[in-house]
């Protein structure tokens, strides 16, 4: 098991955002996190990339515990963010730099590597451009790129196709795929698209109000649900109700801004 | 390369890519320079104080220090607004290093544009009194840009947002500057004005330039190091502490 999630707790004041959720990720594994807004799923990734501390619970990425070994979990894992989290001002190539220097990349392995890694996702005709000059797509290519440049053993993906055109989404997914068959990658990412988790995952979890309700294949949740397809089996088990939309935000900012004093990590 | 080296790169080539920055700064202690150099010059002069210019050009260098170096903090808004920060964060690095390699990044910038403004100040007419001490002055005013950019980072560590900041450099900032010795001596100063000005640490940083400058002290050269030392560790001690803190 290269991720083990147990009993794992996040609390804000109050507020429950991931209730006590156990999973499993094998090695080489692609595996989907699913939920409604405001279901816990960008809190719990940013508690497996020690970004934030859980209240309670373990959280094992490549046997090391990202509480206690924050330095070798962090090296275990490359990550794309929800949000873009590039230096706008700073060219592609430059970008991938800065990254090889905070991961330890060897100094004469960089730029082989940084070139290896453009040409992949075909952005090695630009990469003088400066960022600010990208297109969405672009971005999500190169932080792709860059979230790949220390060979990590786990690629996290937070709603990496979102904004995307359908050409960029199937191209990605590709790109994803090629890389958990040919460097037995394991992959974690989050989607709305729900064509997407039935094409792509080999296992999906499904979590909502902070609880994983459902974990299997698409089958296995089609079956359990009597279903037909994967957005039937999910809007059965979180039903067909429309969340608060701010209640991500609340997930994510406003309610970690109001305990931020309290309870600080 | 180190960390800190590529955090410091990055810095230095946002800077050079927007060049309005480089004017931004550099234009508000010029015009402090020239209104007041020449606005009050005059008045000083027949008030038998001597020449203001000479007075004014260490209290000039000492805002452009403070006022670059606090506003470079918003560079740490601007990376969390932006998402960079979660990059640096993420990163199997400590947050210590983080913070050094921006922060150095900062205070070189400030620091280049108080030689500008030093620069300038020498084409207005300035002479510094002995340039040998030009160097040491260059070494106090290093210290001074680490220690004022610490305090930014320290700041926009706290703060959630843009109007935050802004909040705390019209209510923190300019009373420091306004309640320094940077526009007036404070030998005939009213006496509550003086106790505030004594209070207030950036008073002895003026004072330490205006000694290398033009060899005037108002607390002595000793006692402006050792203010400045304890301000220095202190400001670099609250930066850490809160930019540890800082959730993304």
């Amino acid at each position: 098991m290269i991720i083990k999630a147990r009993n794992v707790v996040k609390t804000y004041g109050d507020i429950k955002a991931v209730d006590d959720i156990s999973f499993d990720v094998k090695a080489g594994e692609i595996f989907a996190f699913l939920g409604p807004n405001g279901a816990g799923k960008s809190t719990t990734i940013s508690m497996m990339t020690t970004m934030l501390r859980p209240t309670g619970g373990k959280l094992i990425l490549n046997g090391h515990d990202v509480t206690k070994e924050r330095d070798s979990a962090r090296k275990s894992f490359g990550i794309v963010f929800q949000d873009p989290a590039l230096e706008e001002e700073l060219t592609a190539y430059e970008n991938m730099k800065v990254h090889a220097v905070l991961y330890g990349v060897p100094a004469g392995q960089q730029d082989e590597r940084i070139r290896e890694l453009l040409e992949l996702v075909d952005l090695w005709d630009r990469k003088d451009g400066l960022v600010r000059t990208y297109s969405g797509g672009m971005r999500r290519r190169l932080e792709i790129a860059r979230g790949l440049m220390h060979h990590p053993k786990i690629l996290f993906l937070d709603e990496p196709t979102l904004g995307l055109d359908t050409q960029t989404r199937n191209l990605l997914w590709d790109y994803v795929k090629k890389l958990s068959d040919s460097e037995g990658m394991t992959i974690f990412f989050t989607t709305h698209y729900l064509d997407e988790a039935e094409a792509v995952a080999d296992r999906i979890a499904i979590i909502d109000h902070g609880k994983i309700i459902a974990t299997g294949t698409v089958k296995d949740l089609t079956k359990l649900t009597k279903t037909d397809s994967l957005e039937e089996a999910y809007l059965e088990l979180t039903g067909r109700t429309v969340r608060d939309e701010s209640s991500e935000a609340n997930n994510g900012l406003n309610v970690r801004m109001g305990a931020r004093n309290s309870r600080l990590r | 390369m180190d960390v800190i080296y590529i955090l410091w790169l990055r810095q230095m080539k946002r800077y050079f890519r927007s060049r309005s920055r480089v004017i931004g700064a550099v234009g508000q202690p010029l015009l402090f320079l020239l209104a007041l150099g020449y606005g009050i010059g005059s008045v000083y002069k027949k008030a038998g104080q001597g020449n203001y210019l000479e007075f004014l050009v260490p209290g000039i260098i000492v805002q452009t220090l403070l006022f670059s170096g606090v506003f470079w903090g918003i560079q740490i808004l601007f990376d969390k607004r932006f998402g960079f920060l979660k990059e640096m964060l993420v990163a199997p690095v400590s947050r210590v290093r983080i913070l050094l390699g921006n922060a150095s990044g900062g205070a070189t910038i400030s620091l280049m544009q108080a030689a500008l403004v030093f620069v300038i100040s020498l084409a207005l007419g300035f002479h510094p009194y002995n340039w040998a001490w030009v160097p040491i002055t260059f070494l106090v005013a290093a210290g001074l840009s680490v220690m004022l950019t610490s305090f930014g980072a320290g700041i926009a560590s706290m703060v959630e947002d843009f109007q935050g900041f802004q909040g705390i450099n019209n209510f923190l900032i300019f009373p420091l500057f306004f309640l320094s010795s940077a526009l007036y001596p404070l030998n005939n100063v009213p006496n509550w004005l003086r106790y505030l000005s004594e209070a207030n640490p950036l008073s002895y940083t003026v004072d330490a330039l205006r000694y290398t400058l033009i060899h005037q002290s108002h607390f002595g050269f000793g006692k402006d190091l050792i203010v400045m030392a304890i301000a220095l560790v202190a400001c670099i001690y609250f930066a850490v502490n809160r930019f540890d803190r800082i959730q993304v």
